[in-house]
């Protein structure tokens, strides 16, 4: 074939340039951060209602990310909900006294966990478990309660 | 069954044998106890009007078609008892003309040439090219090696797909209507070829054809068939002055005969007017 | 075909998906890359996915235009502009990308694939290589379905990239979101395996579906130029019907 050179240069071409589409499209267009084999450690913590928390959820503190949810299951003594946290070992001198909330980014975003920093000297490690916990602050509940006040004060 | 990979026509056989052959095609009979005998070493012409079974006797030789009746021998062997292996073994011997040349489109004729042999042997990519340009030279197309089958005429297509059905060396070749729609200087050099292929090499050469004149200029032989049957078989100049009322119409061109001209019908009048009365 | 007719036409079509599949694990079972055939199959990668280029990526960058300038608009109603750049990543990554690229892909290269084939029946040239000892099917069949399997993951992509390209340019360009805001939202919510994955997994099914239909209408196609025409039609109908079948499914398998 006269031309085969050329043709299989061009199909060559065309399959590194799909190689490359996927390279960026994975690297610049979504959440890689389940592969980076970052270090991290675990903590965990207790939450009476966790809301609609979801695992890889983010856990921020001071509104930066610096772990994300790894597991949420129930315990079955407490009947609390056992959230575990991965926490980047960047970040290994959070407070041992740190407080952990459900929150929500915005009214209508997704929930996250947002730690509150203590006083403590001495920092959390992996393995530790969170003590000072607020739940998730539940819409339907919220307005129940406003109601249930508002009915009050006519009376 | 393993071939060797010698001559599969033996000299002291006839080359095709075609036994008591029998095909049903959408419930018609098609052919029904047909035979016939091709001897080897020699061009045997296939004449008949169309639609007598002549392509569908290449058919039979070549495996393609499977009769529902009867045997088909190529040399000693039954194509009919064949795998797909062994039958594609066999078509290695044979070179096969088909009516419009078949040529593959997106390939140059020198790719279409060299296809067999890259796709059978493992001949390193030198001599292939030097194998393929000698068959290109002896249908006188060396000059159009690099060249696609659209940019060529009809003849020279059937000229390249000779040269490919050569490419393997067959120890047969089938022709199926070689001449058909051809000017005259293609026809003489189609012609020409298939007697110089036979007379160089020896190939065994049959060739379907309802080109009556072009016959005796390079046939051995010629069978005529009709409905079916072959109806005469012999030198084409005896032929030539048999006088079976099929043949004489078939070697003189009557347009009604035997063959009818009208395909059968109910009758006109009664078509026309109506079975009222 | 005899008796066809008679048939009611349930029966009909599932004798003729019964055959379709037969076909393909007849193509497939065969499969064995010798040098030569891998040549061909690059050749043909070449043909039906270096065409499809233009198209492709033509389509990609406006349907990512197009998509961000719309959903930009009604998002912004909600105070949520910025969020555009998650809806048009995971609409596109999951659904999108994938359909529309098998479909185009249809269009383009399983038509012209189809019509090849047939005519390629209709001209002797599949006899001619029947009888010349040469599997039909390993030499034709083959190398097409396997390019085509090939092609349209690696259309995808493209068709992905550009379409994020498009996006890029009206929502960084145009309607100046912060590009880190816009990679950063998009990064947040899109998984890797979950989102992107999944959908590269789609295109993989819809390119065998795809390329199988091509080669399938193109084999039994009839030997006229009517039969070659209605092989065509036949492609892109049965194909787009397929894939947004098969899409469904495959959603909802997924989520």
């Amino acid at each position: 074939m006269k031309s085969s050179n050329q043709v299989e240069i061009a199909a060559g071409i065309f399959l590194l340039l799909g190689i490359a589409a996927l390279i960026f499209l994975a690297v610049q267009a979504t959440d890689t951060s389940g592969i980076k084999s970052r270090e991290t450690y675990a903590v965990n913590a207790y939450f009476t209602n966790i809301g609609g928390l979801k695992i890889r959820a983010p856990v921020a503190m001071a509104g930066v990310t610096i772990g994300r949810v790894d597991s949420i299951e129930l315990d079955q003594e407490t009947l609390e909900a056992r959230v575990v946290m991965q926490i980047d070992t960047e970040y290994d001198d959070l407070p041992s006294d740190t407080s952990a909330s459900v929150l929500t980014s915005g009214i209508l975003g997704d929930q996250y966990v947002g730690l509150e920093p203590g006083g403590a000297p001495d920092a959390l490690n992996d393995g530790d478990r969170i003590l000072l916990t607020n739940s998730a602050v539940v819409l339907e509940q919220l307005i129940g309660r406003y109601l249930f006040n508002t009915e009050e004060e006519d009376e | 069954m393993t071939l060797d990979t010698s001559s599969i026509i033996k000299p002291d056989l006839p080359a095709i044998r075609l036994e008591d052959v029998r095909i049903v095609r959408s419930g018609q009979l098609v052919l029904d106890g047909f035979n016939l005998e091709v001897p080897a070493g020699k061009v045997t012409a296939i004449m008949g009007p169309s639609g007598s079974g002549k392509t569908t006797a290449l058919k039979l030789i070549t495996g393609q078609l499977k009769p529902d009746g009867g045997r088909v021998f190529v040399g000693d062997i039954d194509v009919c008892e064949l795998d797909r292996g062994d039958l594609n073994a066999v078509r290695r011997h044979i070179g096969v003309l088909l009516q419009n040349g078949a040529l593959l489109t997106d390939m140059t004729c020198f790719d279409n040439v060299a296809l067999p042999l890259r796709e059978h042997t493992e001949l390193p990519d030198s001599l292939i090219e030097k194998l393929v340009l000698l068959k290109l030279q002896a249908v006188g197309l060396r000059g159009a090696a690099q060249m696609y089958p659209q940019q060529l005429s009809g003849g020279m297509v059937r000229r390249v797909a000779t040269a490919r059905a050569l490419a393997l060396d067959p120890d047969l070749m089938l022709y199926d209507e070689p001449f058909a729609g051809l000017d005259p200087i293609s026809l003489a050099a189609v012609g020409r070829l298939i007697r110089q292929i036979n007379r160089v090499v020896g190939i065994t050469s049959i060739v379907i054809t309802h080109d009556v004149a072009e016959v005796s200029k390079f046939a051995d032989y010629a069978c005529i068939m009709a409905n079916g049957k072959v109806v005469a078989c012999g030198v084409p100049d005896q032929l030539g002055s048999d006088d079976n009322e099929i043949i004489r119409q078939f070697l003189d061109g009557l347009p009604d005969g035997p063959v009818p001209f009208h395909y059968p019908a109910p009758d006109l009048e009664t078509q026309l007017i109506g079975e009222s009365e | 075909m005899s008796g066809e007719a008679s048939q009611p036409w349930v029966i009909g079509a599932v004798r003729r998906l019964g055959n379709a599949g037969m076909f393909l694990l007849q193509a497939l079972s065969g499969m064995k890359c010798s040098f030569f055939h891998a040549g061909e199959t690059m050749r043909q990668i070449y043909y039906i996915g270096v065409r499809s280029l233009i198209i492709i990526m033509m389509s990609g960058f406006f349907v990512g235009l197009v998509m961000t300038l719309q959903t930009y608009d009604t998002l912004n109603r909600f105070g949520a502009g910025d969020s555009v750049s998650t809806v048009l990543g995971l609409s596109l990554f999951k659904e999108l990308g994938p359909v529309l690229t098998s479909i185009l892909f249809a269009g383009r290269a399983g038509t012209a694939v189809a019509a090849e084939i047939g005519l390629m029946r209709a001209t002797e040239q599949i006899d001619a290589l029947d009888l010349m000892g040469i599997d039909p099917l390993e030499r034709i069949v083959q190398p097409r379905l396997l390019a085509g399997m090939i092609a349209v993951p690696v259309l995808t992509l493209i068709f992905n990239f550009m379409a994020l390209l498009g996006g890029v340019v009206f929502g960084i360009g145009i309607m100046a979101i912060d590009p880190i805001t816009f990679w950063g939202n998009m990064q947040n919510s899109i998984g890797l395996w979950e989102d992107f994955g999944t959908g590269m997994l789609k295109a993989v099914a819809f390119g065998v579906i795809a390329s199988w239909l091509a080669v399938y209408f193109g084999w039994t196609a009839k030997p006229t130029s009517e039969g070659v025409a209605s092989a065509t039609t036949s492609t892109v109908i049965a194909t787009a019907i397929s894939v947004l079948l098969l899409d469904f499914v495959l959603s909802a398998l997924m989520l």
